[in-house]
């Protein structure tokens, strides 16, 4: 069943035009595979390029060269089997949260009760069945995320592409959301590519961990988390993972900027314990 | 706050017009000239009757009627192709950059400085020169509606409703055009359901501004050679015979109109915008 990947990314790089006329490498050489409902979580330090690489997934970013498949096919443009969850706040806002979470099969043309049932079922997952006509002003920032995470789902996608969708949100209502994003993937099954510059959120989530470089970024090391779930913060494993991540980054960030520049450093393992 | 609060509120939006119509009767009685300045009873008389034939150019109701006629004629055209060429303009940079310098040297000319041009083109050409009719009710009808009016007032209208259509589109959040792709959205889909939508509130706000100016340019172009009714018409027609009463009458019903339509609009925006107050 794992045989063949879902997500195969070989040699890509991206590269922009700076405003003063330069090229700007935001990712290169990356290579790795996601395999069938695999959680992968991609860590590294704001501005690596992990976000860029997330859009050149979901086909919303050209690739300057390399190849990116899914089940073998090339990736040049949004397809419904990958499905995206933003950190920011994407839901339509003169839209109600039903007909938001409607809205990907309306795209797919799908009939106008179906897709409200569907769309339905799926409020009723995160328990938001209530907040069906209310609108996205109403919710607060936890509900707004989980109609977001809903409506990728409602398109029933195989993929789900996750950039930093919690990053927003406060410590508690993150943790909350976590452990929902769990039991959605376990009873649903889904590939999940997530995002996330917080170390812990990507112990907690992954069953692998990408650590990327700073720009251009890069694999520097792949971290396979062998906990059982439900995972525990207090488990000794766990503080373990989080040191053998941050000593990584630590490392590149001396490669990269020389021992002088250790503020990403502090601020990085500052993320770590807050949450 | 109960009755005296009610009076209390509504007497505060009546009390400057209250003290301007009684300052308006007082130097009318004062001057006793009715072609300066006619008493507020002599207009009023003519609102009390305002079906009836003036000047033997039929009565305030159908001159306000034609005018209106005109104003949408012109105006629809202008939102026709003011909204479209807008959501394009601001979606795609090339037309933009395409066609913005070519319209903003346009854009500083008043609509009164194209009579000259406008009459040389059209003259006095109208809807039913266009399909041929010379006579029956529709002649009258189509008759009135003339090229060179219609031009002048989606001249007016145009560039209003063009400009915030183009800055409507263009605040539409990058991250709505980004989940809608993703979601599964072609071409046509984020046109009608997210820049649309998106740029609504802002697009509601130039038709609003654009009725205001369209139905301003009404008195120019009804001065256009060939018009036979309107109220700018009636409002030179009435200069010329020294009947000021039917003057500030005609005035006074522009002002209304135009404040009703801006009224409307006003409450499209209250019940549909909503969301753009409450969201950052």
């Amino acid at each position: 069943m794992n045989s063949e990947p879902v997500i195969k990314i070989r040699d890509l790089k991206k590269t922009f035009k700076s405003n003063n006329g330069g090229v700007i490498e935001a990712v290169a050489h990356v290579n790795f595979d996601v395999s069938e409902n695999d959680f992968v979580c991609i860590v590294g330090p704001s501005g690596c390029g992990k976000s860029t690489l997330l859009r050149m997934v979901a086909g919303l970013e050209t690739i300057t060269s390399g190849r990116i498949t899914y089940r073998g096919e090339d990736v040049s443009k949004p397809r419904k089997e990958i499905g995206m969850v933003f950190q920011e706040y994407s839901l339509l806002p003169w839209r109600n949260v039903i007909d938001n979470v409607a809205l990907g099969p309306e795209f797919l043309g799908v009939p106008r009760q179906e897709r409200y049932d569907k769309a339905m079922d799926y409020l009723r997952i995160v328990g938001m069945e209530a907040f069906s006509h209310s609108f996205p002003h109403e919710l607060s920032g936890g509900m707004r995320q989980r109609v977001a995470i809903i409506r990728a789902l409602a398109n029933d996608p195989d993929v789900l592409l996750m950039d930093e969708p919690f990053g927003a949100l406060d410590a508690h209502t993150r943790i909350l959301l976590q452990k929902e994003l769990l039991r959605i993937w376990e009873n649903h099954r889904k590939t999940i590519l997530f995002v996330t510059h917080s170390v812990d959120e990507a112990i907690y989530l992954a069953d692998r961990i990408m650590v990327m470089s700073a720009r251009p970024g890069r694999i520097i090391d792949i971290i396979d988390v062998n906990m059982d779930r439900p995972r525990h913060r207090s488990d000794p494993i766990y503080g373990q993972l989080a040191e053998q991540i941050l000593a990584v980054l630590e490392r590149e960030a001396s490669v990269s900027f020389g021992n002088a520049n250790t503020e990403r450093m502090t601020e990085m393992k500052e993320n770590l314990c807050l949450n | 706050m109960g009755i005296k609060g009610f009076f209390v509120r509504t007497g505060i939006y009546l009390l400057v017009p209250f003290v301007f119509i009684a300052l308006w009767g007082f130097i009318a009685r004062h001057f006793a000239n009715e072609v300066i300045l006619p008493d507020v009873g002599q207009v009023a008389k003519l609102f009390m009757k305002p079906t009836e034939s003036l000047i033997s150019m039929g009565s305030l109701t159908t001159n306000v009627a034609v005018s209106l006629v005109r104003v949408l004629a012109g105006y629809m055209l202008a939102v026709c192709i003011g909204v479209p060429l807008g959501i394009i303009m601001g979606y795609y940079g090339t037309v933009f950059k395409l066609l913005n310098g070519f319209l903003a040297m346009f854009r500083p000319i008043p609509p009164l400085a194209w009579v000259p041009l406008v009459l040389a083109w059209f003259g006095v050409a109208s809807l039913a020169t266009l399909f041929h009719i010379d006579r029956g009710t529709a002649y009258i009808y189509l008759s009135n509606l003339k090229f060179s009016m219609i031009f002048i007032i989606f001249i007016g209208a145009f560039y209003p409703i063009l400009t915030s259509s183009i800055h409507g589109v263009m605040g539409v959040r990058n991250i709505f055009l980004d989940s809608a792709r993703v979601l599964g959205a072609n071409h046509w889909d984020i046109f009608r359901k997210i820049l649309l939508p998106g740029a609504s509130p802002s697009i509601v706000n130039g038709m609003r501004i654009g009725l205001g100016v369209a139905w301003m340019c009404l008195v120019s172009a009804e001065m256009l050679p060939g018009s036979l009714s309107g109220v700018g018409y009636l409002i030179t027609h009435a200069y010329t015979l020294a009947r000021t009463d039917i003057v500030i009458a005609g005035m006074i019903s522009i002002g209304m109109i135009g404040a009703f339509l801006d009224l409307f609009f006003r409450i499209i925006e209250n019940r549909k915008f909503v969301w753009t107050r409450l969201t950052r």
